[in-house]
Order: C-alpha cells, then structure tokens, then sequence
C-alpha cells in the first residue's frame, strides 16, 4: 500500500511542476505504458493474499484513476495554452482594408424606366417596344401629322433618306399605331424608349427618352386620362399631396389635348414637388384622335381612350436633383458613379419605388 | 405672339387685373411663355465690376480686365480709361449693344493682339453726362447688382404667348380677346365702324392666273393715292416696339400693326414702282428677285409670286421685294390684301428657306373673310397718318371659299371629357367663339368660323367647349388594378436581368448616342452596311451605331484621359444593321480597362484579360437563366477581337448563332483610339439571338435528386497536342459515364522544357460519385481506366505518369 501511495505522490509533484505535452506523454508511459509502473503493479495483483486482494485492487484503481484524470487535466491545460499561443502570433491588423469588391451602377434614366414600369404594372398596363427608326407614315401621318402640318416644324427631325421617308423617330407615338395596327382592342400599353430630335443646347439634347402611354376601350374618358396621370405622379414622386393642373394644349393625334403641371416650390435650393405656387410643365396628353383610330383599324364609334407622353429624363432629373440634362449621356464616371444606381434597387411596388 | 394688356382691352372690355387675365389666358389654352417689360437696347448694359486690371502687354495706355458680369466666369475686356483699376464698380456693355451716344454697334475684338468681349462704358457714351475722362465709376450699393440691367426698364409689359399651330386666330389680338371672351373674362368690343370715303376705281389691273395649284385664291387691293409717308406717331411706335421691332415708316409700320392686331396680314407696294398691272402666277424656274431682306432669291418652278410686267415683285403671303418696296417719298401706295393657301406657301417657304410673320400665319391658315376688314383698316389709318385718297377696293377671285358644318352630338360631350354641363351653356360657349347655330334637338348643326380653320369635326367642338368651360371641371376617377396580360414579355425580362447582372459585375451602365462617329464605328462595322444621317447633329455623329464600341469606347477613352485607370463601363440598346424600321439589335456592350488589382498588400497587380471578361459573359448569361452545363464556347470572333484571346458563347454546341462575343481588344483597336491602359477587355451580348423559352425557369428545373453514397475524387493529367481545346477534353471525360461522372474541372495547363514543343500537359479533377451504392476500389480502379482509355483514343493524348 505504501508504495502504490509513494507512486502517486510522487506522479503527482511531478505534473505539477511545468510540462509540456511531450513530458505528459512521456509520463503516461512510465506509469501505463507495457512495463509501467501502474500497469507492474496491477500484473502484482495475484501475489496479494486473499483477504488483503479486495483493498488492494480498490487502491490501486483509486490512485489510477486519480493519476489518469491528472494527466489529462494536465494535457488539456497546455493545449489550451499552445493554441492560445499560436493564435496570439496570427493575430493581424484588422483595419487593413479590405479585399477589393466592385460593385456598378444602373443609370439614372434606367432606374426611372423601372420605376415607371412598376407603377403601370399596378394599374394594369403593359410595356410595348417599336424600333428606334421609323417610316414617315407612323412617326407623323398616321398620328394625324400630315405633310404640310406646321406641327411638323416643332419636330426637328433626323432623316436617314433625301425623300424623307426614313426617320428616327420624334416621340414614342408611332409606337401606338404599330400596337394598334398588330392587335385588336382593349389597348393598355406604355411605350419607353429613345427618341430624337436634332437640336442640341443646355437644355436639349439630339437624343432622349420618352414613355408613351395609351389606353383604348369602350369607354375611356377624359376623367380616366386625368386620375391615371394622377396616380402616376403621385406614385412615382412618392408624395401623398400632389397639386396638379390640366391645361388645354393642341397635339395633332389628341383631341382634345391637354399639358400636365405641377405645382412646385424650391426650398433651400431644392425643389419640392406637390407644394408651392410655381408650375411645372411635365407632360402632353389627351383623348387619342378619330383620325388617328380611324388610320389603324379602331372604329372610332367604338373605342375611344386617351394616350399621354412624358419625358423620362427630365422626371429623373425632379425626382434625383439632377441639373443637367446633356450630362446624362456624357458617361462621365464621376457622374455614374454619384447618379447611378445599386443594380441590387430593383423598384417594386411592395418593397417601394426607392430606398 | 406678344402684345401687351393695354392693346388687348383696345379689343376686351374686362374689370379683372392683369394675373387674373394671364390666368384666364393659361385656362383656354393659350399658353403664356412670359409676362415682361419688353425688351429694349439698354437691356444689354449691365452692372460689373473689375476683378483684375493687368497692363496691356503691347500697349502703354491700355488695360486688360477681368469682368465680373454675374455669369459666374469673368470675362476680357480691353479698357483704355486711366480710372480701370481693380475693385471698380462699372457698366459693362456686351458684344452685340449699341452705344447710345454714337449708336455704334459693339462687336468681339482685337486689340493689339487681346480679345476684348465688349467695352467698359463712360457716363458720356451712356449720354448720362459729359463725363468722358473715364469709365463710370458706380456706388458702392451697386455691388450686390452685379450682372443686373444697369438701366430700369420703362418699357410697357408684355404678354407673350406661345400659339399652338391650330390656333391662327389667335396670332391676332382680336382672336385673343374673343377667346378670352368666350370664356368670361370679358366682353368682345365691337370693331369701331367709321365710314371712309372710297374715290374711284382701283386703276392698277390685278389677275390670278388659273394656274394648276395657284397658291392664291383671293386677291383685294386698294389705291392710296397722293400720301406723305413718315415716322410713325408715337402710338403707333409704342405698339410695334411692344412686339420687339423696330418702328420703319407710318406705311410699314401699319400694315404690322394691322397684321398683329386683326391676324390680317398685308402689303404695300409702291405703285409708281409697279410695271402696268399685277400678274399672281406660279414662278418659273431661275427667275430671280431681291426680297425686303436685302437677299436675292432664285425661285423653281410653282411658286406663287405676286409679279408685274417687268417680272416678280415678291413672294406671295412670304415676303415683298424691294423693287416695288414702300420709302418715306412714296406718294401712292397699291394695298394687298389676299388669301394664299397654307400648303404652297408651306412648300415655296420650306424650299427657300425663308421665315416670316405672315408666311407664319398664311401656313397656319388666315380668314378668308378678313380681306375687306384688313384693307379697311388699313387704309384709313394710312389716312389718318399720311393724308391722301382711298380707291374702291379691288377683289379678284378664282375660287369662293365656303363655310364649313359640323354636326354635333350633344351627348359626344360627356362621352368623351366624362362630365356633363347644360345645353344652354353649350349653346352659349359655341355662340360666343363664333360658331352659327341651327339646332334640330339632340344635334347642333353648326356654322365653323371662317378664322377656325382647326375646326373639321364633332371632337373639335367638344374641345371647344371644354376648354371654354375649363380642365378643372374634369373628374378625377381612379385608376382599376386589373391587369390584361403581364407587363413584360420574355425578351423584356431577359433585357432587365441582363442589365442588372451585368451592373452586379462592376460595370458602370452608360446611355450614348445611338449616332457614332463613321471613323470610329468603321472599327466595329465588321460587314454591316454604312447607315448615314443625311441631316447629322454634328459631322462626328454622322452614323447610326452598328455597334455598342462605337460610342462605347470613346467615352472610356475620355474617362482614362481624366486620369481614371481602372474602370467599366457598359450600355444596353439599339445597334443598328440596316436603315429599316426594325433593322436594329438589342445588344449589351461592355467594356473594362486596367487591372483587377492594383497597389494592392493583399494581392499582386493583374491586367484584366480574357478570362475576366469571360467569367463576366458567362455568369450573366447564368444569371439571365441559362444553362452553363450547356454553353458552347469557340475561338472565332469579330476582327476587333485579339484573335488569339476571344471567343464566342452559343446557348448549345449545335446552335449556328452565337449569343455572345469576349476578349481582349486587337492592338491595332487600341492604338487607333489611341487608348492608353494597362489591358483592355470587353463583351458583347446579343439578346435578339437567344432562343426564347416557352416554359418558365421554375418548369425547367429537373426533379430534385441526391446522392449520398461516398464521393471520390480522382487527378489525371494529360500530354496532349496543343490544338485540342480543353472545352474537349471535359466533354470527353464527361461522356465515359454520365451517371458516374459528376463534375470535371482543369486545375493545371502546362507548356514547357518538360514535354515537346507542340504538346500541353493538361491536370484535371473528376469527382465520380454513384446514385446507388459505394463505389468499391475496384469500381474506381475501372472507371478511371475507362477514362484514361477513353481520352487516349479520342484525343489522342497520353496520361502522364
């Protein structure tokens, strides 16, 4: 019994003193190893007499146990302090920047499209497409223009022939008689797109966006036309208030027609829409004219409905703070860069316009 | 058109106040551009003040000064006053003023070697004082007027609308006022009735000849005989200045007058300068005359000119010549008054390019009806200033121009605007814009104004009346939420996806013109045809685009050249293939110059190239909602590609077209463009060559399937001739078991001293994985010899041990 005792304590004083995992390890085998002095003791167990054997097995089983769990104790205690010791030396400057990550931008006048989009998806309409050049007939005749219309002056327009039948078309409108002439009525549609006209200053630009809008049916009045518009710009300047003013105007494919205005105030150098006293023009509309249905197949005595056209650009530049129209189209990555858009902003009606 | 509100109460008994007027004047339809002091010669005299005063360089007793005019940039100016000292306070005239001393008329100019933008002004070229020692030196107080008019308007404020062109009766300010009218804002005077006495016949015979397309169907005159032509009264001066012209003489000046006030155009000629008798004809090609604007114009065939028998006097209703003009010693005036159909003076006016106030109304449609009116008025005016003797009036005419009916629906008014108002007030607005009624119950049939020659069916009477009564009255119903079919179609998602992932990868989106520079496009023209603008904006915007580079890289270009290195751009629209409507593609164009990185502790610098513009191509196209497993990639690709690091993406191994172009630029691009970067990448995408899907991303989708059998992944690498593409190894690979083989991936490409010239050591990873059981190392040990058999034979390569 004494010895097995001198054994432990002795193992004891041993682990206590500093080790490290070799050591332990070293330790383990002199004391459980083959030949280890624990494992001697154990082979010892059938020379014990009998009535000695009980206590003796207990013994040496309580002092194994108690140098097993030291031993262990002991282990875990210098792994944890190495590991600690490694982590201590990978440690780096956190405030280091980052791995690069670039991220592009959606350009404003793409942005607005959607935003656009989003709102007459509501309220039931759908987006048409016609190509960027068109025929005499569809950018001017059929919309009630014909040759020797003064209206004409008002479109300066870019020709691709000397007999000035091609054209890159002057408004989104021909888009209407394209969708008109392809389908049968109901027509709820709106139509974005480039158009251009050739005249380039500060405030014009040879090329620009436009949205048609056009909704035919049986019986699409003027107050249709105005609670649409409405809705519109409301919506898509976010604001509960929106003053607004109908304004007898002339287009020769509506009649009557109308401009759109809204009311506006600039507060500290930043307007304001929907408050103020001052008037904005923003759009053209009016109920879409007998002749034009009449040139695309629609029986005037049937269907009637309105059709609108709204600058994109010049919406953008209201709602985004943007001064400069021809700034739009000079890529400036600067510009972008502030402009632009996160590609993740997709506008949506339920998540919002914009963030 | 522009008048002011004293003339117009000449025409409009009205109590309300000038605000009120300019509302009402908005309410009907007669859009007001402004409401200002007219504008007068002193406008161009504005406040300034001297930022800098330099000496001349080449010249002792001059300065050199930098202006501040308000305009935010100062401006040069050379000043010779010993007083231009910096801090000045002063009155700066621009290019373009008039001294009003010596009525000189500023212009830009050198002097001795400096551009001077004007002239700095003395009180005594201002006509203030004598003071001519040196320039006006202003008080302090004028510091916060700067660029302000130095001169107070006293001019009369006016009223300028902007006329639609269906309204030429209101390019009068008697229509003005009849609308106004109409709408209650007053009551329509009536026309003074004065009797004038009318001595003998009109003498000078005037014939329309019965030409095919005679512009001129009406022609009345008179004689004034024995007048004093002068200056203007000073009334008569007033009103034409307040239509910013220039007062001539009392005859010119009141056929203006008359012009702007009835929309009654005229013309006086001299009649001692007319040759016999006046012949209206259609011009025959060459001949030729000398218009009142000093130019001379050679005339084609059909034009209507008015002509004597010495040849054409002018064009008519478009402007007079100056052979038969009136001077301050004519003594007998011929009067014209006519009516010319707004197609030929449209046409004769377009071909030469002239623009006047009458051709301006005779285009948009005059009143028939007017003729005597004009002629009336003017002549007793022309009386009442200048004395002499009125004929009887002369009216020839070759056909009688009718009045236009309409019949109208009562119920056509709600219908269209969705509001009702009251017979009686229909009948009541129809009544005071001009219209004749005859009823006959539920329809009006109604006499059309001769001054509205707008006016052509039942639509335009409903306008009519709802612009009289006013857009307030419209309702507003809200708009119903149901949708007729989805808001976009297929290739309209795939553009919006597209876009958005392209974005997601870096590149900033860019609109540019869809004109290019023909010397640019020709770079990426490939074989398209040449598509010319026969009226371009500008000669370096003389093509449409047929690709998305042709702008594209000429503004990345200028963003390298503002010192920006490493940057993307991309643009989504139209490239065009063909001048016909619908001969346009939607292509995504993308561009990226510099490196990945750069200056960079965490990774080594790396130009872009090809492998980064494919990765972009690729993984949009994913995102769009495309299979990778099933792209196709090749090695050809447009000729401004390197042709060594391009290629193109087809959706399928079979399709002909391919749906996309990346890679690295062709040196000669680069140099050409004169680009300075470190590497320069791009890609396109062609959305018009996807094939659309019918089915939705969600009903292509394969049932769900897993394995959960032990996964193995085996090296094999292969010495294999240069030529064999990598796409082709995998594809080998892959079919020696389809069920087994899961993925295959290339980890190491290698060329070098360790194997010959025209080989490549390809290392690839081919994880094998079963569905149905744990593959054995027998299994494996099969597979792999499957494998390395397969591509032996195929390919000709040989595994490397």
């Amino acid at each position: 019994m004494s010895d097995i005792k001198k054994i432990k304590d002795e193992y004891l004083a041993k682990l206590n003193k500093d080790q490290n995992l070799e050591s332990i390890n070293q330790i383990k085998t002199e004391l459980f190893g083959k030949n280890g002095i624990v494992s001697n003791e154990f082979k010892k167990m059938g020379s014990v007499p009998q009535e000695e054997r009980k206590k003796f097995a207990s013994d040496l089983n309580f002092i194994k146990e108690e140098l097993q769990n030291k031993i262990s104790e002991k282990a875990q205690e210098i792994e944890t302090k190495e590991i600690n010791l490694k982590l201590e030396n990978e440690k780096v400057d956190v405030t280091l920047p980052e791995r690069n990550f670039k991220l592009g931008k959606i350009h404003p006048v793409s942005q607005v499209i959607d935003e656009i989009s989003s709102i007459f998806s509501e309220i039931g309409f759908s987006v048409e497409e016609g190509p960027d050049v068109e025929n005499e007939y569809n950018n001017f005749t059929a919309l009630n223009t014909p040759d020797n219309h003064p209206a004409r002056d008002m479109h300066d327009t870019f020709y691709l022939d000397h007999k000035k039948e091609l054209l890159l078309r002057t408004h989104t409108s021909p888009v209407q008689v394209r969708t008109m002439l392809k389908g049968k009525p109901p027509f709820k549609i709106i139509a974005p797109g480039r158009t251009y006209r050739s005249d380039s200053d500060q405030t014009h630009a040879p090329m620009f966006h436009q949205v048609e809008g056009l909704h035919i049916d049986k019986d699409i009045n003027m107050g249709h036309l105005k609670g649409c518009l409405n809705y519109f710009i409301k919506e898509f300047f976010e604001v509960d208030k929106l003053k607004m003013r109908f304004r007898p105007s002339h287009f020769p494919f509506t009649e009557p027609s109308a401009e759109v205005d809204i009311g506006y105030e600039i507060k500290d150098g930043k307007i304001i829409i929907g408050e103020g006293d001052k008037w904005l023009e923003i759009l053209g509309c009016g109920m879409v004219h007998p002749n034009v249905l009449k040139n695309v197949n629609v029986d005037p005595s049937k269907y009637q409905g309105y059709a609108f056209g709204i600058g994109i650009d010049r919406l953008g530049m209201l709602k985004y703070g943007i001064n400069d129209l021809r700034a739009f189209f000079e890529t400036d990555y600067r510009w972008l860069s502030h402009f632009g858009f996160d590609p993740l902003d997709v506008p949506s009606s339920y998540r919002g316009l914009s963030r | 058109m522009k008048f002011t509100i004293d003339w117009l109460k000449e025409h409009l008994d009205t109590n309300l106040n000038d605000q009120q007027i300019i509302e009402s004047l908005t309410n009907v339809g007669l859009e007001v551009e402004s409401y200002e002091n007219a504008s007068s010669d002193l406008d161009d005299f504005l406040v300034a003040k001297i930022v800098n005063a330099e000496q001349h360089p080449n010249a002792d007793r001059l300065r050199v000064c930098d202006v501040d005019i308000g305009k935010g940039e100062t401006i040069k100016v050379v000043c010779g006053a010993p007083n231009a000292k910096k801090g000045l306070l002063t009155v700066y005239a621009g290019p373009g003023a008039i001294i009003p001393k010596n009525q000189m008329k500023l212009t830009v100019s050198k002097i001795r070697g400096v551009t001077s933008y004007g002239m700095l002004c003395s009180e005594s070229e201002l006509k203030l004082s004598n003071e001519s020692d040196g320039i006006t030196e202003l008080a302090e107080k004028y510091n916060e007027k700067v660029g302000q008019k130095y001169f107070e308007s006293k001019t009369p404020k006016v009223i300028d609308l902007s006329i639609t062109p269906n309204r030429p009766d209101c390019l009068g300010v008697r229509g003005v006022a009849r609308d106004l009218a109409a709408a209650g804002t007053g009551k329509l005077k009536n026309l003074k009735e004065t009797k004038i006495k009318l001595i003998g016949e009109q003498s000078t015979k005037v014939t329309i000849k019965k030409e095919k397309e005679q512009g001129c169907t009406i022609f009345g005159s008179c004689l004034v005989k024995g007048v004093t032509n002068k200056e203007s009264p000073q009334w008569l001066k007033d009103k034409i200045l307040s239509l910013g012209q220039k007062p001539i003489s009392a005859i010119v000046d009141i056929t203006n007058y008359v012009m702007f006030d009835l929309n009654r155009p005229l013309h006086a000629y001299d009649a001692d300068k007319v040759d016999k008798e006046i012949i209206v004809r259609n011009s025959k090609k060459g001949e030729n005359f000398e218009a009142l604007d000093n130019k001379k114009y050679t005339l084609d065939d059909g034009m209507c000119v008015i002509s004597d028998q010495s040849g054409v006097l002018g064009l008519g209703g478009i402007i007079g010549g100056t052979r038969s003009g009136t001077e301050l010693e004519t003594k007998n005036i011929l009067l014209e008054s006519a009516y010319f159909s707004p197609r030929s003076i449209r046409k004769t006016s377009k071909l030469l390019n002239i623009d006047t106030d009458a051709k301006f109304r005779f285009e948009r449609g005059i009143d028939p009806y007017s003729i005597e009116a004009g002629l009336k008025k003017a002549a007793e005016l022309i009386q009442e200033i200048c004395g002499g003797e009125i004929s009887k009036f002369d009216i020839q005419k070759i056909e009688e121009k009718k009045l236009d009916n309409v019949k109208f629906d009562f119920s056509l008014f709600e219908k269209t605007t969705g509001f009702n108002i009251d017979k009686k007030e229909i009948i009541e607005i129809i009544n005071n814009l001009g219209f004749k009624i005859s009823e006959n119950s539920e329809n009006l049939n109604l006499e059309v104004p001769s001054w509205r020659p707008d006016i052509l069916q039942p639509i335009d009477i409903v306008e009519e009346i709802v612009r009289i009564k006013g857009y307030q009255h419209i309702k507003t119903i809200e708009p119903e939420k149901n949708r007729l079919k989805s808001t976009l179609n297929k290739k309209q998602k795939l553009f919006h996806f597209l876009q958005r992932s392209v974005a997601s990868k870096g590149y900033f989106e860019a609109i540019t013109w869809s004109f290019a520079d023909s010397k640019i496009n020709n770079l990426f023209r490939e074989k398209n045809d040449e598509i010319k603008i026969v009226n371009p904006i500008s000669s370096e915007l003389n093509v449409l685009r047929n690709s998305i580079f042709s702008n594209l890289i000429y503004y990345l270009q200028k963003n390298l050249d503002r010192g920006f290195k490493d940057i993307s751009f991309f643009e989504i629209g139209p490239v065009f293939i063909g001048n016909q409507p619908g001969d346009q593609l939607t292509v995504v164009g993308a561009l990226q110059a510099g490196k990945k990185s750069r200056l960079n502790w965490l990774e080594k610098d790396r130009a872009v190239d090809v492998f980064d513009a494919k990765r972009d191509v690729i993984q949009s196209i994913i995102e769009a909602g495309f299979n990778k497993d099933k792209l196709f990639i090749s090695d050809n690709s447009p000729s401004y590609y390197h042709p060594g690091k391009s290629g193109s993406v087809y959706l399928n191994r079979d399709d002909n077209k391919p749906i996309a172009f990346f890679g690295e630029f062709h040196p000669n691009i680069i140099k050409k463009i004169d680009i300075k970067t470190d590497a320069l990448i791009g890609f396109e995408i062609f959305l018009d060559y996807f094939k659309e899907t019918k089915k939705k991303l969600k009903d292509q989708k394969s049932q769900f399937e897993y394995s959960d059998f032990q996964k193995s992944e085996r090296d094999f690498a292969f010495v294999i001739d240069k030529k064999v593409k990598a796409q082709d190894l995998i594809e080998i690979i892959t079919s020696v078991d389809k069920d087994l083989i899961k993925s295959v991936s290339v980890f190491d490409v290698y060329e070098g001293e360790k194997i010959p010239k025209d080989k490549k050591s390809v290392a690839l990873n081919v994880t094998i994985q079963s569905s149905e059981k744990t593959l054995t190392d027998n299994d494996l040990e099969k597979i792999n010899n499957l494998i390395i058999s397969t591509v032996e034979s195929k390919s000709g390569a040989k595994i490397r041990s």
